[in-house]
């Protein structure tokens, strides 16, 4: 294939993944819609179908979005890793969500929130494609490094993760005021955002601590500089080392801890995006809007 | 707190106190507990957080020295009152510093007596059954026909292959295992003071610089050969590695078609150097690939073009001979400006400065791209006093025009020293000529010598491996009592605790009770969330 048609590919995949994230919700509304008649009884087998198909065309989905990807490595001469700009980095990490929310689907029954995740990718793809696409285009001489492969995948992973724990964090302190009763209990939902965050807070803490650290001596000659992503790279782990803190302080527990959690989120996503509009990205310069 | 005393009885006399008056020991005790509290760990991780937000909104001196400088011209008047609050420097100001240096004595007062809690916890045995295990949340019982001590026997075999620490006591056994959640949470915290440790000697013993060297000329790492020199507060000046390098080529490959068109690539700098005995080597240096001498990294950071200019003065005599670098304006184009200074030249000194256009294509203000096809200066010329003398030091790549004069032809026309490679220009009024020898590309160095690096990353992998046994590993409590009760079965019962996220302690439970059974069953109770644990997923207590 040449690289133009990788690059079809990868552009029609995204969109295509786009329409089965959307019948994947509309399977989802439909077991919702039947669960709610289920009072009688017969609904609620009806239901069962209807989730288990919406998983199903997540998993497709998921598979398409992953296609967009690879398409979109081998579009570039010479193919490369598809994380060389914000669309790039956005495609994959909601790739992580979902890619997350399938793996552990069964293991942290996350049945439950399997519409909120495939609506959220759903989306922030969109707004990927509006806002932040890009044609493909070779690397930058700092970005071709290995440490590019080893820092950028942890970040995104961790970002993904972190987004999806953060979405669980919203579901808490909905369900905990009383809303949305047909979730999990209040404390199941505060566990699976304390358990999504524990797993991605090494994977940060590697991302940014170490790896960052290291590509950023071979580029730049200093691996800590504090240029604005640097910074905000920094208060985000702060953040987050607060909320395991805030987790394992009695008065700070629940309600409290999951504010932190989204104050963390919050700050990820700045420095995902924020930084490059209203700062220009420092040094990060694949970031230059 | 021994903060309540009896009210004193009339009035004060020698040391009696009033209420609530604390003695300095009591203060102190005050104050440490409530330093070490979590509950300020957390307030003063939020400050940090909070505080170097100005560090990513106000440039800083450290990232970029001309920002700075701009900032400050473009408000004259915030800008005395942010360098006094340190704004520009809010990683190395008091009020950031006494953040984390609170934040490091807290986490050492956190530290230490927890340290010791775990060194008595590891020696201690696991704590006994308590007296009614179907009590737990999470229990079972049954009732066999075996012996009790069969039971107990099976039971600590079972355990220790699952590598528990297990203590038989009477007609119980208790087990522990996940001590290493603990000492992962320790190392964690220590690493973070390895982590700062680093990164304090590299700021303080440490240095970096940056220096332009054209193709040809030779750099030797003492301070005075620098462009910019950032030592840290204890680094001395002569304990700079005595090395020195020159650039003999610089390669460099442009884009001439595709999307990035126009721009390069495979920047590779050939480079002679010869280390502080004299040993001459000579390497590659490219972009990502530092070069280590001794402990000091060199770094290929930027490259332009110096073109080489040759001036005479009035006297006819050669006063400047040489490349000068001239500084890119525009990375997609390489349009750079630069300024030439003529300090020798008689009766009155000269200075250029303007543009180098790498491709002239018509325009005199941009160049058509980066690489050098159609090379142009162009450049205004005056003559004068260069300001040089005065003492204050001076920008290489700026010209004090304010004691010079304009130059201009005859009859007031204005005078531009436009030249190609190999071509002259006199210059009006008798004041000497131009020659524009050819060009040179220069490359831009970064020199840096941080010690404590190795440190900082040792720390920073240490946290990542204490991170991961204090979150991952899950400290877990079981017991099992075995009494033969009045008709002679054997009543077995079997409890669990778990203190972090935990989902599968009540299938591990039922697995672990069905092994213990071996073959003899009869029926088993199982309690608490033994039922809803499917449903409800995870079970965890932290
Ligand atoms: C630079 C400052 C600090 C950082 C970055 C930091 C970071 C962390 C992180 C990421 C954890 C998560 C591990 C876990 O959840 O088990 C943790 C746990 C913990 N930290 Fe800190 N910490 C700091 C300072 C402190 C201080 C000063 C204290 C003393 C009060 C402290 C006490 C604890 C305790 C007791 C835990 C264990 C919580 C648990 O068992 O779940 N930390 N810390």
């Amino acid at each position: 294939m040449t690289d133009q048609q990788w690059d079809t590919l990868s552009i029609q995949a995204v969109s295509a993944a786009g329409v089965v994230y959307f019948l994947a919700l509309l399977a989802y509304s439909a077991q919702w819609a039947a669960r709610r008649g289920a009072v009688e009884g017969e609904g609620s087998a009806r239901a069962e179908v209807f989730a288990r198909f919406a998983f199903l065309l997540t998993v497709v989905a998921g598979g398409v979005h992953l296609l967009a990807l690879v398409a979109r490595g081998f579009a570039a001469d010479p193919n490369r890793v598809p994380w060389g700009n914000m669309y790039e980095f956005t495609l994959t990490a909601t790739f992580v969500v979902t890619l997350v929310t399938v793996l552990f689907f069964r293991r942290w029954n996350l049945a439950f929130l399997g519409p909120w995740a495939v609506g959220l990718v759903m989306v922030v793809l969109m707004l990927d494609v509006v806002w932040l696409y890009e044609p493909i285009a070779p690397l930058t001489e700092a970005l071709s490094s290995p440490w590019l492969v080893i820092h950028v995948i942890a970040a995104i992973t961790a970002t993904g993760v972190f987004t999806l724990g953060g979405l669980v964090s919203i579901l808490y302190l909905l369900r905990e005021s009383g809303r949305l009763s047909s979730l999990p209990a209040a404390d199941v939902l505060d566990r699976i955002s304390y358990r999504l965050h524990a797993f991605a807070f090494p994977i940060w803490t590697f991302a940014v601590l170490i790896a960052g650290p290291i590509w950023a001596h071979q580029a730049w000659s200093r691996y800590w500089g504090w240029d604005p992503k640097e910074v905000w790279a920094f208060i985000t782990w702060v953040v987050y080392a607060a909320y395991l803190h805030a987790r394992a302080t009695a008065g700070w527990k629940g309600r409290a801890a999951a504010i932190v959690a989204l104050v963390g989120l919050g700050t990820l996503w700045f420095n995902f995006i924020g930084i490059n509009f209203f700062f220009g990205g420092g040094l990060h310069s694949y970031a230059k809007p | 707190m021994s903060s309540v005393r009896e009210k004193p009885q009339g009035p004060a006399q020698g040391n009696e106190r009033l209420p609530g008056e604390l003695t300095l020991r009591e203060l102190l005790r005050w104050t440490w507990r409530q330093l070490t509290s979590m509950r300020t760990a957390l307030v003063l991780l939020f400050l940090l957080a909070l505080a170097a937000i100005p560090g990513s909104v106000i440039p800083q001196t450290s990232v970029d020295d001309f920002a700075v400088k701009q900032w400050k011209a473009d408000h004259t008047r915030l800008g005395p009152i942010y360098a006094k609050l340190g704004m520009f420097e809010v990683f190395s100001s008091p009020w950031f510093s006494a953040i984390y240096l609170l934040l490091a004595v807290s986490l050492v007062g956190c530290i230490l007596p927890r340290t010791r809690v775990y060194w008595r916890a590891l020696r201690a045995a696991p704590p006994t059954a308590p007296r009614n295990l179907t009590r737990l949340p999470d229990s079972a019982a049954f009732a066999t026909e075996e012996a009790p001590e069969v039971v107990l026997d099976r039971a600590r075999a079972l355990l220790r292959k699952k590598r528990y620490r297990v203590v038989a006591g009477g007609d119980a056994v208790a087990a522990e295992r996940g001590y290493l959640r603990e000492a992962g949470n320790l190392l964690f915290h220590i690493a973070v003071l390895v982590v700062l440790a680093g990164f304090a000697i590299g700021s303080l013993w440490g240095y970096k610089g940056g220096v332009i060297i054209a193709e040809g000329s030779q750099f030797s790492n003492t301070p005075t050969q620098y462009d910019d020199f950032t030592p840290g507060k204890l680094t001395k000046a002569s304990e700079l590695d005595p090395f020195r390098l020159q650039l003999d080529r610089f390669d460099i490959q442009w884009l001439f078609d595709g999307p990035r068109k126009g721009m390069a690539r495979k920047f590779v700098a050939g480079l002679t150097w010869w280390d502080s005995d004299g040993t001459k080597r000579t390497d590659d240096l490219k972009v990502n690939h530092p070069l280590s001498i001794g402990g000091t990294d060199v770094f290929l950071i930027g490259h332009g073009y110096a073109p080489v200019l040759t001036v005479r003065d009035a006297e006819g005599n050669v006063a400047y001979s040489g490349p000068t670098p001239f500084l890119p304006q525009e990375q997609r184009n390489f349009t750079s400006f630069g300024v030439v200074k003529v300090p020798d030249a008689k009766p009155k000194q000269i200075g250029l400065q303007g543009l180098f256009l790498p491709t002239y294509n018509g325009d005199p203000l941009n160049s058509a791209m980066g690489k050098d096809l159609n090379p142009l200066i162009t450049m205004q010329a005056y003559v004068g006093d260069l300001g040089i003398n005065g003492g204050v030091p001076q920008s290489i790549y700026s010209l004090d025009t304010s004691k010079m004069k304009l130059l201009a032809k005859p009859g007031g026309k204005m005078f531009r020293v436009d030249l190609k490679p190999g071509q002259s220009v006199d210059l009006p009024g008798g004041n000497g000529s131009v020659t524009f020898e050819g060009v040179k590309p220069w490359v831009r160095l970064e020199i840096a010598k941080k010690p404590g690096t190795w440190l900082a990353l040792s720390g920073a992998i240490m946290a990542l491996l204490g991170l991961c046994g204090s979150l991952y590993v899950r400290p877990r409590r079981l017991w099992v009592r075995a009494v033969r009760s009045a008709d002679g079965e054997t009543l077995v019962e079997v409890a669990g605790l778990d203190r972090s996220a935990r989902s599968d302690l009540t299938d591990d439970l039922t697995a672990f009770v069905a092994a213990l059974q071996g073959a003899a069953t009869t029926d088993i109770t199982t309690n608490g969330s033994a039922g809803a644990a499917g449903a409800a997923g995870v079970q965890e207590d932290q």
